[in-house]
């Protein structure tokens, strides 16, 4: 008897390529939000990209003689207090948050979709128990939750990445269980279930396929709410330790010396604002796009 | 997995067997403190299909109906009561071999838009009854999805397309070519046609004769409306509150009707488009879940007394394989005939 999962295989080899691929491109780019959130986001993570194997000056390196200088040719956006180059902590900057974020919602997308996943196929206890224990987390703010691992495990990259993956996980999982449970109410599950299918087969063929457009938008999002929580926990000290630069650091910094040189909070501000609404309009513009009914039209 | 050896059931042997089918659903409590009411959706239903023959359900909504269709597909567990498919009782049969058995009995949804998943292919759609059997290779999945394609009156081309490519009409096509795919012998159609426009409704009413004809496909069709039902079926059973009231040929019930719900059905027909049906939801409801003594029609009859709101009337023979549950029968029987609408 041939496993569900090696079955599954079989009915990929029915499906040709979905067509919706071919069009997508050619509808994306006449779409401006999706298209000026993309280049936002793009913006961001060439930056990170382009901090791996240059900067114009080293982001580690304290020089206190150049310390507070405006821009110039030399450093473009000045420097800060420990004489560092803004544009090159900018650059290092936007590779940390992009690794907690990616890392993070990566936490929350696997816990979340698969306990949503089961919270819809399995009902009763299982949905139950998976729903009480989500909102109990949902209960503490990231910040709590990340106060509270650095008291366990001494505050770091790491400690800030498990937090705002957990601080992820609820949500995923009440948005999955939610638009799965829509998905199970519909005809064409009954009809799987009429011609035998089990229920995991109708999550990975059915239900899975209906959600992922949300998740991908939530996702995205998420990944916005990531930031700003990366960029939280760093400006308090518990998230990036010094000398790794980090766009909430870099704020926390410029706080002291607001009336002296205000500059050094705007440049990290727009920083973390330029990367969150680049994602919140790339998510916006994937909603409408990954729907499949508007898909022909247009 | 190789077709599997299936021997034809015995000429005597009724190809659906259901027996005194019940199914009770238990209602969200009202408050803690009281125990949660129940809704009887079927009460005692018995009926028989022969192979190659069709039975027509009618009923208003809530009658029972859908549920009816539910119990016989096996997607839901019977309170009480036997459903047997060539003499294998569903309910009993372990899940493995309920899925397998699976093949001799596809269902065919009343809404063309929600019965199709959006995300996959026609192909993917129309290939799923065979694919939740086993193994099969890709090329063997395609041609059979064509060969049925056909048989319903679509192109080979259409199989890559996604359903909302299509109008209702071509859905609820796709939709019975799903059903046919693993060449069943009962096909369960829940308001095959109640979505679609009129015009539409005879075209996939004459596919669905035709392909009845053809391979000798039995249906059980649901539907509330008898002109529908007519059409299709060799016999027809109308239901009111989860339980056969009169049951018989099409000539029989339209000639003359031994139960005043079917008259009241067939009264019905020319002033349902008008506003003319009778909405009694609360009271159906209520009548449901008490199990009140009597006939369950006795509050909406005009011709209940005493004795029916005392005594419910057990299904019996009014005719020639005609039954109806009602003391009045004979009287209902002697009535003018209503003037056959369309």
């Amino acid at each position: 008897m041939s496993t569900p999962l090696s079955a599954s295989v079989d009915v990929e080899a029915v499906t040709a390529r979905p067509r919706l691929a071919t069009g997508f491109w050619r509808r994306a780019l006449r779409h401006r939000s999706f298209v000026i959130g993309g280049a936002l986001s793009l913006m961001v993570l060439f930056a990170a990209l382009l901090s791996l194997v240059w900067t114009p000056w080293s982001a580690y390196e304290i020089d206190v003689t150049a310390k507070l200088r405006p821009p110039s040719a030399t450093h473009w956006l000045g420097t800060d207090v420990l004489g560092r180059d803004i544009v090159s902590l900018l650059l290092v900057g936007a590779r940390s948050t992009i690794m907690v974020g990616v890392i993070a919602v990566s936490i929350g997308l696997t816990f979340g979709v698969c306990l949503g996943l089961i919270a819809a196929a399995r009902k009763g206890w299982t949905e139950e128990i998976i729903m009480r224990m989500s909102d109990f987390t949902f209960a503490f703010p990231a910040v709590l939750s990340a106060i509270m691992l650095a008291a366990v495990a001494g505050p770091g990259m790491v400690t800030s990445i498990v937090a705002i993956g957990i601080f992820q996980i609820p949500t995923l999982v009440r948005l999955t269980r939610g638009s799965a449970n829509a998905i199970w109410a519909r005809e064409f599950v009954l009809a799987a279930r009429a011609s035998g299918k089990g229920g995991f087969r109708i999550t990975i063929e059915h239900v899975l396929p209906n959600v992922l457009p949300i998740l991908i938008v939530q996702a995205t999002i998420q990944f916005a709410l990531a930031i700003l929580a990366e960029a939280a926990l760093s400006y308090l000290g518990l998230g990036t330790q010094p000398p790794q630069p980090s766009w909430g650091r870099m704020l926390n910094d410029a706080q002291t010396l607001l009336f002296q040189s205000p500059m050094l909070a705007v440049y990290p501000g727009a920083a973390i604002a330029i990367a969150v609404l680049g994602l919140n309009l790339l998510g916006d513009g994937l909603r409408d796009l990954l729907d499949p009914r508007l898909a022909r039209e247009r | 997995m190789t077709m599997l050896e299936r021997t034809p059931p015995p000429a005597e042997q009724p190809l659906l067997d259901v027996k005194d089918l019940e199914q009770r659903y238990t209602l969200p409590r009202e408050s803690m403190f009281k125990p949660a009411a129940q809704v009887h959706a079927l009460n005692g239903v018995t009926a028989q299909v022969m192979a190659g023959r069709s039975l027509g359900v009618v009923g208003e909504s809530g009658s029972g109906k859908s549920t009816f269709a539910r119990l016989v597909m096996a997607l839901e567990r019977p309170s009480s009561g036997s459903v047997s498919l060539m003499g294998r009782d569903l309910n009993r049969l372990p899940a493995d071999e309920l899925r397998r058995a699976r093949r001799d009995f596809q269902m065919v949804f009343q809404d063309p838009y929600g019965s199709l998943d959006p995300r996959q292919t026609i192909a993917r759609i129309v290939a799923e009854p065979l694919t939740a059997l086993g193994r099969m290779d890709r090329a063997t999945l395609r041609e059979r999805v064509s060969g049925v394609l056909r048989q319903v009156g679509l192109r080979d081309a259409d199989m890559d397309k996604f359903p909302h490519e299509f109008s209702g009409g071509q859905r609820q096509r796709i939709a019975i070519a799903r059903a046919l795919i693993t060449q069943p012998k009962l096909i369960v159609a829940d308001e095959p046609v109640s979505a679609l426009d009129v015009s539409v409704q005879a075209q996939v009413l004459n596919l669905m004769q035709d392909l009845q004809d053809q391979f000798g496909l039995s249906y059980i069709l649901i539907s509330h409306d008898l002109a529908v039902v007519d059409y299709l079926c060799d016999e027809i059973a109308v239901m009111y509150l989860g339980r056969i009231v009169e049951q018989g040929s099409p000539e029989d019930l339209f000639a003359h009707c031994a139960h005043p719900y079917t008259r009241a059905l067939l009264e019905a027909v020319p002033r349902a488009r008008a506003g003319g049906v009778r909405r009694r939801g609360a009271q159906r409801i209520a009548s449901q879940s008490t199990g009140a003594t009597g006939c369950a029609y006795a509050s909406r009859c005009p011709l209940a007394d005493q004795h029916c709101r005392e005594t419910a009337p057990p299904l019996r023979n009014v005719g020639r394989a005609h039954l109806a549950a009602c003391h009045h029968a004979e009287a209902v029987m002697a009535l003018p005939s209503v003037a056959a609408a369309g």
